[in-house]
C-alpha cells in the first residue's frame, strides 16, 4: 500500500510595518491618526513605566520586577484590540497590556512592591491576577471561555504567556481544550526568545511556535512582534472570530526581551551584547516613530512632549503607590475564605 | 424513604442542585455519556445535556484549571478527577490557584467549585487508584476537604459543598460506594461543613475516624464503651467536638487509612495536646497504615487498619 499524505500545513507570518517605518497599505489596519497616536502614547507609557519600575527597584522602593522593554508593540498592539468586556488571563510580564486597558499604574507598582492588595482588579476590568506559575493561567482561560459560551456572552477570552510556557503541560492541555471545544479563546504568545537563560532553541525544535496550533486543530499565525500594526491586526481578527463563534487562534508575537529576565537577573551571563544591539535597532517604538514621522505626525520635539506627558502620569502613579499605608497584619487573612474557619479567626485576633 | 447507596445519594445531590441552579456544571473524564467510571453521574448527561455535563479530554490539570476559570466567571463547576491519585498532576491548579484566588484577588474573584474524586483502598483496583493522601490537601489554606462516611451524610454534605462560596475537595470513599445502604430523604437537606457527628455515644474512650474507616471502627468497637466521632470535614475540622469528647472520656484513638507520618491524625493529636492534655488519662494512639506506598490488592489487607489493630489500641488506652 502506498503511504498517504495525511496532513500538510503552512504557517503564515504577518508583517505590516518594516524597520524603516514603511507600512504595507493593503495590510495597514483602518485606524485613525488619533488612534495611532494613542497607540504611540501607550507604548511610551509602557516604556517609561517600565524604566521607572526598574529604577524604583534599584532604589529599594519596590521588589523584584520583570521588565517588558522591547515588548511594547506586542503588548499594546494586542490589548488595543480588546474591550473591557473581554477576559484577560495574563502571565507576569504584560504590564503593557494592563496599561492599555487602563489598569491603575499605582496598583501595578504596588503589586511589584509586594502588596497583594493591588491584585484586586478594578471592577470594570475582567483581568485575572498576575500568574507567576508559568503557563498555569492557560487552562483557566479555557474554562472562562467555556463559561462565556455557556452564558452566550459575545466576548473573547485572551491569555498571554511567553515562549517558555509553550514547553509546559498546561499549555498543551489549554490548547487542546480550546481545539476540542472550539472555544472563543485567543492565545497570545510573547515570544521574546529567552526564558531566563534558555534561548528559544532550547525550548522547542519547532520552526515556529505558531505551528503548534496546527496540532490542536486551529489556526496559528506568527506576527512580527515589534510591529504594532501586525500585532493589532492579527489580534483584532482573532478576537472578532472568537466573539462570533469562530473558535480559537494562536498568535505568536516574535519579539525580544531587551532587558534582564527580572531585576534579579544578569542577562550578560548568557547572551551577547551584539544580539541585544541587533534587537535594539529593531525597537518597536522607534519603528512607530518613523511611521508617524512619515505621515507628518511626529518630530523629535513632539516625541519629547509626548514622553514628558506620559512621565507625569507615571510620576502621579508612583506618588499614589507610595502614599498607600502598609497593610495591617490582619490583612493576611483577607479573603482566605468567604468566612474564616474558627482557627483562622482565632489566629487573626491575636495579630 | 428510599434506601440508597452512596453512589445513588451523590447522584441525587448533583441532580437536585443542577435542577435548582443553572450555574452548576459537571466536567471530567467519562462523566457524560458513560456516567462516570463508578456511575456516580449516570443519567445526568441525558437529563441536563452535554453543555452542563461535559466530557473532557484526558487532562487533570486542564480540567482543574478550566474549572477555576469557570468558577471565576460566575459558574459553579463540579470537576471530577477520576481517582485521587490522578489529582497529583493538577496540584498546581488546586494549590497555587483554586485555594488562593479569593485571597490573591482580595475578593474580586472567587472559586466556588467542588472537586469530586473517589479515594481510599480496598477495591482491587490498579496502582494509584486507592490513594488516601487527604492530609496533603489539608495543609493548603483556602481549600476545604470533606469526606462522607455513608449515603445520608454524602448527600447532605455534597449539597452544602455545592453551595459553599469557596473550593471544596469532596473525597468519596470508593469502598463505601455500594457497601452501605441507608434511608435517604428524596428532597434536599444540608449537612453543615466543619461539623463532626457523634456516630456512637460512649464514655471511656473517644475514637475519631472518617470515610471508610468509620464503618470499620463502628464494627470494631462493639462491646466497648467508646464514643465514635465521624469527622466528615477535615478542613476545617471540628476540634471543638473532639476536645469536648476527650474531656469526657480522657482517652483518644484516631483511625485513618492514610500513612502515619504527617497523616491527619497528627493534627488531631497535636490539637488535643494543646487544648485538652490535662484531661488525658492515656497516651493518644493512632491506628493508621504504615509509612509505605499504597500496595496493590494482594497486600492491601496488610496495609489498611483492621478491626484487630483498632481493638488493640482501645485495649491499650483502656489499661490506663
Amino acid at each position: 500500500m502506498p503511504e498517504l499524505l495525511l496532513a500538510d500545513f503552512q504557517i503564515k507570518r504577518l508583517e505590516v510595518l518594516n524597520e524603516k517605518g514603511e507600512a504595507d497599505p493593503e495590510l495597514l489596519p483602518p485606524l485613525s491618526d488619533a488612534e495611532i497616536w494613542r497607540i504611540y502614547e501607550l507604548m511610551l507609557l509602557a516604556r517609561i513605566f517600565d524604566e521607572r519600575a526598574v529604577a524604583l527597584q534599584r532604589e529599594g522602593r519596590i521588589g523584584t520586577y520583570p521588565p517588558i522593554r522591547g515588548q511594547e508593540a506586542a503588548q499594546v498592539g494586542s490589548a488595543f484590540a480588546l474591550t473591557e468586556k473581554d477576559w484577560l488571563f495574563p502571565s507576569f510580564r504584560e504590564m503593557g497590556a494592563h496599561l492599555t486597558l487602563g489598569y491603575p499604574i499605582s496598583q501595578l507598582l504596588q503589586y511589584w512592591g509586594g502588596d497583594e492588595r493591588a491584585q484586586k482588579v478594578p471592577p470594570h476590568l475582567n483581568i485575572f491576577p498576575f500568574c507567576v506559575a508559568v503557563g498555569s493561567q492557560i487552562p483557566q482561560a479555557a474554562g472562562a471561555a467555556l463559561a462565556a459560551r455557556y452564558r452566550r456572552d459575545p466576548v473573547a477570552v485572551v491569555t498571554y504567556f511567553g515562549d517558555g510556557a509553550t514547553s509546559k503541560g498546561d499549555f498543551h492541555e489549554g490548547m487542546n481544550l480550546a481545539g476540542v471545544f472550539n472555544l472563543p479563546l485567543v492565545f497570545i504568545c510573547q515570544n521574546n526568545q529567552w526564558a531566563i537563560s534558555i534561548p528559544l532553541k532550547g525550548q522547542t525544535a519547532s520552526a515556529s511556535l505558531a505551528q503548534k496550533a496546527i496540532a490542536y486543530g486551529f489556526e496559528g499565525v506568527q506576527v512580527d512582534g515589534n510591529d504594532v500594526f501586525a500585532v493589532y491586526r492579527a489580534t483584532r481578527q482573532a478576537v472578532e472570530k472568537a466573539r462570533s463563534g469562530g473558535g480559537p487562534t494562536f498568535i505568536e508575537c516574535l519579539t525580544y526581551r531587551m532587558a534582564d529576565h527580572t531585576t534579579a537577573d544578569d542577562a550578560g551571563r548568557y547572551r551577547s551584547a551584539e544580539e541585544v544591539a541587533y534587537w535594539g535597532e529593531r525597537d518597536p517604538i522607534l519603528r512607530l516613530e518613523r511611521f508617524l514621522e512619515g505621515r507628518g505626525l511626529w518630530s523629535p520635539q513632539k516625541g519629547e512632549e509626548a514622553a514628558a506627558k506620559v512621565a507625569t502620569i507615571v510620576d502621579d502613579g508612583v506618588r499614589e503607590m507610595e502614599s498607600q499605608p502598609p497593610p495591617a497584619a490582619a490583612d493576611l487573612f483577607e479573603g482566605v475564605l468567604a468566612t474564616l474557619t474558627p482557627r483562622q479567626a482565632g489566629q487573626r485576633k491575636v495579630r | 424513604m428510599a434506601q440508597l447507596n452512596m453512589v445513588q445519594a451523590i447522584n441525587q445531590a448533583l441532580s437536585l442542585e443542577m435542577a435548582r441552579d443553572d450555574r452548576v456544571l459537571l466536567l471530567g473524564e467519562d462523566v457524560g455519556r458513560d456516567g462516570g467510571v463508578f456511575r456516580v453521574t449516570e443519567g445526568l448527561w441525558e437529563r441536563f445535556g452535554s453543555e452542563r455535563v461535559i466530557d473532557t479530554p484526558l487532562c487533570e490539570a486542564g480540567i482543574m484549571g478550566a474549572a477555576i476559570g469557570m468558577a471565576a466567571y460566575g459558574l459553579r463547576p463540579v470537576p471530577e478527577i477520576q481517582f485521587l491519585g490522578f489529582t497529583y498532576s493538577a496540584f498546581e491548579q488546586l494549590f497555587a490557584h483554586a485555594a488562593r484566588l479569593r485571597s490573591r484577588s482580595r475578593g474580586r474573584y472567587s472559586c466556588p467549585m467542588v472537586v469530586r474524586t473517589p479515594y481510599g483502598g480496598g477495591i482491587k483496583a490498579p496502582e494509584l487508584h486507592e490513594e488516601s493522601t487527604e492530609a496533603l490537601f489539608c495543609q493548603v489554606p483556602g481549600l476545604k476537604v470533606v469526606v462522607p462516611s455513608g449515603p445520608y451524610v454524602a448527600k447532605g454534605l455534597l449539597l452544602a459543598a455545592l453551595r459553599d462560596p469557596d473550593p471544596v475537595l469532596f473525597l468519596e470513599p470508593t469502598r463505601l460506594y455500594r457497601l452501605l445502604r441507608e434511608e435517604v430523604p428524596e428532597g434536599e437537606y444540608l449537612v453543615e461543613l466543619g461539623r463532626a457527628r457523634v456516630a456512637r455515644g460512649g464514655n471511656s474512650v473517644t475514637v475519631v475516624a472518617w470515610g471508610s474507616m468509620l464503618e470499620r471502627v463502628l464494627k470494631s468497637v462493639e462491646g466497648y464503651d467508646a464514643e465514635v466521632l465521624d469527622l466528615l470535614t477535615l478542613n476545617p475540622f471540628d476540634s471543638e467536638a473532639i476536645v469536648k469528647s476527650v474531656q469526657k472520656t480522657g482517652r483518644l484513638v484516631i483511625v485513618h487509612e492514610a500513612a502515619k507520618t504527617c497523616g491527619f491524625g497528627a493534627e488531631i493529636a497535636a490539637t488535643v495536646a494543646e487544648e485538652a492534655i490535662l484531661h488525658l488519662r492515656a497516651p493518644i494512639l493512632r491506628v493508621t497504615a504504615p509509612d509505605v506506598p499504597v500496595p496493590l490488592a494482594k497486600l492491601i489487607d496488610h496495609y489498611l487498619p483492621g478491626a484487630e489493630q483498632i481493638r488493640n489500641a482501645l485495649d491499650e488506652v483502656l489499661q490506663y
